[in-house]
Parts: C-alpha cells; sequence; structure tokens
C-alpha cells in the first residue's frame, strides 16, 4: 500500500528524511505564473483540524521545471507533481511540459479563485495534452461527488485523489477571521468522515484507483480509508505535527490489518463495501 | 540535528505568571540558545513552538505564557506525563559577539536562562515587564535589570553592546530603529516548524519567507513583519 504525502504539507527540499519515508513524493500545486500566495495570518488551528490559505504559493511552471524537478528527482522516489491553473487550457499546458510523473489535477482549492470550466472540461483538456497518468483531485464539497467523479473518468482521468480541504472560518476573541483572506480550507481529524464518505460514494461509482485523504493519523484510520475504496493512502496535516508519520502509520497499518483478519492492504481494498448495505 | 521524541515531564514550577515545564532530555540536542521546538499540545492538533528555556544536565526546559489553548494545555501537564518534543529547529542567536546584552520583553525572556548559561553568568540583561506580578520571572535571570511599564526596555539599554532581542512585535522594532545590526527573536503562527507548511511566512528583505526557516533570529536584516493578530 503506497503512502504518499498531500499536496502542499511537504517541502521535500526542506524535510528530505521525510520524503525517504514516504512511497512517492507529491509537490505543492504549481501554477504557470509564480504566486506569492496570500499576507499572513495563513493557518489557525481550530478543536479538530486546522485552517490553510496558503494561496498555492509557488514559483510558477517554468521556475518549478527549471529549478526543483531536476532536485526532486534526485530523491529516486516517484514523482507526482499537483497541477494547477485559472482555466483549462493553463492546466493542459502544465500538462504538456512534463514528463515521467504521475500528474494531480487540483479541481478544488479553496483559497482562490477557481478555473470557470467543468472538473470534465479541465481533465479533457489535460488528457488531451498529456499520455502521463491523470489524477482528478476532487473537492469534498461537491453535493453529489460520486457524478463528478463518473464525469472525469469519462473525460479520460487515470484515477481520483479524495479529498482536498472544505471551506471554513475561524474568529479571534476580537470576533474578526483569523486569516487573512477571511476563509480557508479545512484539514485534519474532522475531515476524516467527509473523505470516507466521499471516497466510498467514488469507489461505488468508477473504477478509477482512488489515493484517499483526509484527516488520516493512524493506521487504523488508513485502514478505514482501504475499506471505503483508497488503493493508496496519502497524509497532510498530520505531517505537521509529526514529520514520524509515514513510517508510524505504516508499522500501525500492518497491525490494524494483521487484528483486522487481512493478510496485507490490497485485500482490504473496499471491504467496507462488503459489510454494508446501501 | 532535529530528532522528535515522547520524553517525561520531569518538573512543573510557577515562575510569576509563567509556567516552566522540565522535560528529560533522551536523545534531543539543546541547540544554539535562540533555536526553538514544537512541542506537543495534549488533545490538540498541532504543536507549539518554545523557545528552550534552560538546558541543564539531562533535561530540557520550555517556559510558557498560557494565553490560548495550546499554551494552556502544555502548561497544564503533570510530572510524569509524556509530551512529544521536537527540534531543535530554526536559527539561534549568533553568540561570537565581543559586547553581548539581552533584551527581553515578557515571556520574550525564556530563551536568555539558556543564553547566558552559554555566554557566562556575567552578561548583562535589561528585562521589561508589564507590571510586578509578571516581573518575578526575572527570577530565572539573577540580577537583570528590570524594568516596568510605562518605562520601556529601549529605555534602559546599555550603549555600545551587541544586542540579542526577543519580545513583542513593537519592542522589537523599536529596538531595531535603535540598533539596525540587533540580533531579533521573532514569532508567527507555526503549525510544523520544519519548512512543510508555508503557514509561518513573514516578510524578509521584501519577500514572503518561512520564519521556521530562515529565523526565528533575524539579525540585521531590513526585515518588515505583518502584525499577527492580537
Ligand atoms: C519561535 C517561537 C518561539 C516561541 N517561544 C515561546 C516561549 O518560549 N514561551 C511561550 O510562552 N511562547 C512562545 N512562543 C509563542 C507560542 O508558541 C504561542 O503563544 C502559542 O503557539 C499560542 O498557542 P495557543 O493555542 O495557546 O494560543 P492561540 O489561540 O494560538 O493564540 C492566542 C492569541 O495569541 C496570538 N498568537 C498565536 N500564536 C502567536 C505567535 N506565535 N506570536 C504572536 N501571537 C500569536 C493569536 O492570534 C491569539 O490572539 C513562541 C513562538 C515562536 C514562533
Ligand atoms: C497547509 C496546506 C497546504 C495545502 N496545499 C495544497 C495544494 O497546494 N494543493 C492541493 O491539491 N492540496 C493542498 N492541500 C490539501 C491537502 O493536500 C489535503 O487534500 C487535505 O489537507 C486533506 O488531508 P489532511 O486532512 O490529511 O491534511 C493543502 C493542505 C494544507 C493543510
Ligand atoms: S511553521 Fe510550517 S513552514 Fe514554518
Amino acid at each position: 500500500m503506497n503512502i504518499l504525502n498531500a499536496s502542499g504539507c511537504l517541502d521535500a527540499l526542506a524535510a528530505p528524511g521525510v520524503v525517504a519515508a514516504l512511497d512517492g513524493f507529491v509537490t505543492k500545486t504549481v501554477t504557470p505564473d509564480a504566486r506569492v500566495g496570500n499576507q499572513p495570518a495563513r493557518i489557525a488551528e481550530t478543536s479538530h483540524g486546522m485552517l490553510n490559505a496558503i494561496g498555492l504559493a509557488n514559483p510558477g511552471r517554468d521556475a518549478f521545471l527549471r529549478d526543483y524537478l531536476p532536485e526532486l528527482r534526485s530523491f529516486g522516489k516517484p514523482l507526482w507533481v499537483s497541477v494547477g491553473g485559472f482555466s483549462a487550457s493553463e492546466y493542459a499546458e502544465t500538462c504538456a511540459l512534463l514528463t515521467d510523473v504521475t500528474i494531480e489535477i487540483n479541481l478544488s482549492c479553496p483559497n482562490v479563485d477557481e478555473a470557470p470550466e467543468s472538473a470534465a472540461e479541465i481533465v479533457a483538456a489535460c488528457r488531451a495534452a498529456t499520455t502521463l497518468p491523470l489524477y482528478a483531485k476532487l473537492s469534498p464539497a461537491a453535493w453529489d461527488i460520486a457524478e463528478v467523479a463518473r464525469a472525469v473518468e469519462a473525460a479520460g482521468a487515470d484515477g481520483l485523489t479524495l479529498v482536498n480541504t472544505l471551506r471554513g472560518m475561524a474568529l479571534d476573541r476580537r470576533l474578526r477571521p483569523v486569516l487573512n483572506r477571511g476563509t480557508g480550507g479545512y484539514s485534519g481529524p474532522s475531515l476524516r468522515p467527509v473523505a470516507l464518505a466521499a471516497v466510498y460514494a467514488c469507489r461505488r461509482a468508477t473504477a478509477l484507483p482512488i489515493v484517499g485523504m483526509g484527516g488520516i493519523t493512524t493506521g487504523r484510520e488508513a485502514l478505514e480509508m482501504i475499506a471505503c475504496g483508497a488503493t493508496a493512502i496519502a497524509l497532510g496535516t498530520v505531517l505537521f505535527a509529526d514529520p514520524d508519520a509515514p513510517a508510524r502509520v505504516r508499522h500501525e497499518l500492518d497491525e490494524a490489518l494483521a487484528e483486522a483478519g487481512f493478510g496485507n492492504a490490497d485485500d482490504a481494498v473496499g471491504a467496507a463495501h462488503e459489510t454494508v448495505a446501501m | 540535528m532535529p530528532l522528535r521524541e515522547r520524553r517525561r515531564v520531569t518538573g512543573i514550577e510557577s515562575v510569576g505568571p509563567y509556567t516552566l515545564v522540565r522535560v528529560d532530555r533522551g536523545n534531543l540536542d539543546a541547540g544554539v540558545p535562540g533555536q526553538f521546538f514544537m512541542v506537543e499540545a495534549p488533545g490538540r492538533v498541532l504543536p507549539r513552538p518554545f523557545s528552550l528555556c534552560l538546558a541543564e544536565a539531562g533535561e530540557l526546559a520550555f517556559l510558557i505564557d498560557a494565553i490560548g489553548p495550546g499554551t494552556t494545555a502544555i502548561a497544564e501537564v503533570s510530572v510524569g506525563d509524556s509530551l512529544h518534543v521536537f527540534g531543535p529547529l530554526g536559527n539561534g542567536f549568533r553568540l561570537d559577539v565581543e559586547r553581548p546584552v539581552l533584551v527581553g520583553g515578557g515571556i520574550g525572556i525564556a530563551p536568555f536562562p539558556f543564553t547566558r548559561s552559554v555566554l557566562g553568568a556575567g552578561t548583562p540583561v535589561v528585562l521589561g515587564f508589564r507590571n510586578s506580578h509578571f516581573a518575578e520571572a526575572a527570577a530565572l535571570l539573577p540580577g537583570a535589570e528590570v524594568v516596568i511599564d510605562p518605562v520601556l526596555v529601549t529605555e534602559a539599554l546599555p550603549a555600545g553592546r551587541d544586542i540579542l532581542a526577543c519580545g513583542p512585535e513593537p519592542m522589537l522594532e523599536a529596538i531595531r530603529r535603535i540598533d539596525p545590526a540587533a540580533q531579533l527573536a521573532w514569532e508567527a503562527p507555526m503549525a510544523c516548524g520544519y519548512g512543510a507548511c508555508f503557514g509561518c511566512v513573514v516578510e524578509i528583505d521584501g519577500t514572503l519567507k518561512r520564519l521556521c526557516l530562515e529565523g526565528p533570529v533575524i539579525g540585521g536584516a531590513p526585515a518588515v513583519f505583518p502584525a499577527v493578530p492580537a
């Protein structure tokens, strides 16, 4: 069972030791132009999660390809490049420039204004631009995420990444938003039930492989994501509290699998579907 | 090398309004004064950053100002509890200065007991507090010159000294106006402390940079910091 980092939750160059414990590294979302991101404050903890409004801060496509990608390749890990944009053609142009990576199309950042096209239109444009594996990263805010999943599958996606953050807000003592941008992406433990439901629904709706994420902090929680249908998992917010989480979660997952009577993680994929009547 | 370990709490003491939490050191390195550690806040999602306050043999101690949920959870631990501690992180003070003076405002006193233990007990210290209850924390630095609001530390600064300072933003701004070369320990909300989240950015030399990697101590740089909402 592959364990990845969630996009935007790890800087490989600042923490190579964490990357070494992962089965692949996922970049922060790359946009065509450099973005400084939002002004601080950018983060706020809540009782059971956190908000972030980083604002897709990234060096831009050209600097990424020239300065970062070669260094990232030196880790010798499978690389996932998270691609963002403000129109379908912007996404597609970046896809066309990439080689020898898996592409994760970020269709769902709550911290920037979104491209006007639908998820399926963006995926179709990217599909036309590259033969690389294409994963579509979806928002859990869609009312019927299974419908979005079917649409991106039809448009040529090879897999799904579920889920991105939900939009949220926190107020300070003086009743003003803590985050400079007002709202931010809500992640961490309280996102987990939402993520499980999304993975569960998409597993029913499509045959695509699913990278499951959202609030995973332990091996047992990773197993639940797998039981709902995830074929790989990713760790986000937990990495902030525990940079040793990849090795720990892997170890705990082995224990949780044994306890639940599974020989290996692949046997547990979708197990929740066999026991629950919909 | 930063390491993350689960450490046992060996002592809890009140120091004026603050709480000194001691943990056994294990394999953790004390690092350089001014560096910080991410300390688990029991029951919270994220750890919190703290300067190392004391590095006596076999232990590490943090001085906690309980101002919100995370600091309160840490200040309420009991001897025998365990806390995950990750560090040392970031850049500390440069100690190769000729005539150091340590300047602390409020909880900004935190890094200086350790700093003075390295620089020598004779190193002069100027501390500013908002009232006499807070000023009880000066007991951590015997012989320090203490001023209390409305007197400001900048009014008590000895001349011709290399300043190492930690405290509230207005104090650091005032010190920088007096001495652009002063080494200043800044704060920003931090989720990770090791460059992963990009949440701690502050404006340094005109660009947004991660304070956990570029700081928290910044010396002589024309940095401009946006205010953290109070
Ligand atoms: C490098 C570094 C070293 C530090 N060393 C110490 C130390 O030795 N002792 C100590 O008591 N504290 C120290 N702090 C500050 C401490 O980490 C924060 O007070 C703590 O994270 C607040 O968490 P909370 O959940 O208790 O309160 P929160 O609810 O997070 O905050 C309470 C209030 O303080 C404001 N605030 C939150 N974080 C910060 C911050 N980092 N700077 C300024 N205002 C903030 C919030 O806007 C809010 O109004 C340090 C911070 C940094 C970055
Ligand atoms: C600080 C931060 C930055 C993030 N940046 C990105 C990003 O650039 N692109 C993206 O697709 N998702 C981003 N995410 C979302 C995560 O990849 C992940 O989908 C989400 O946090 C849920 O997982 P978690 O609960 O384990 O953190 C970010 C999340 C956080 C907390
Ligand atoms: S605290 Fe996460 S990048 Fe600095």
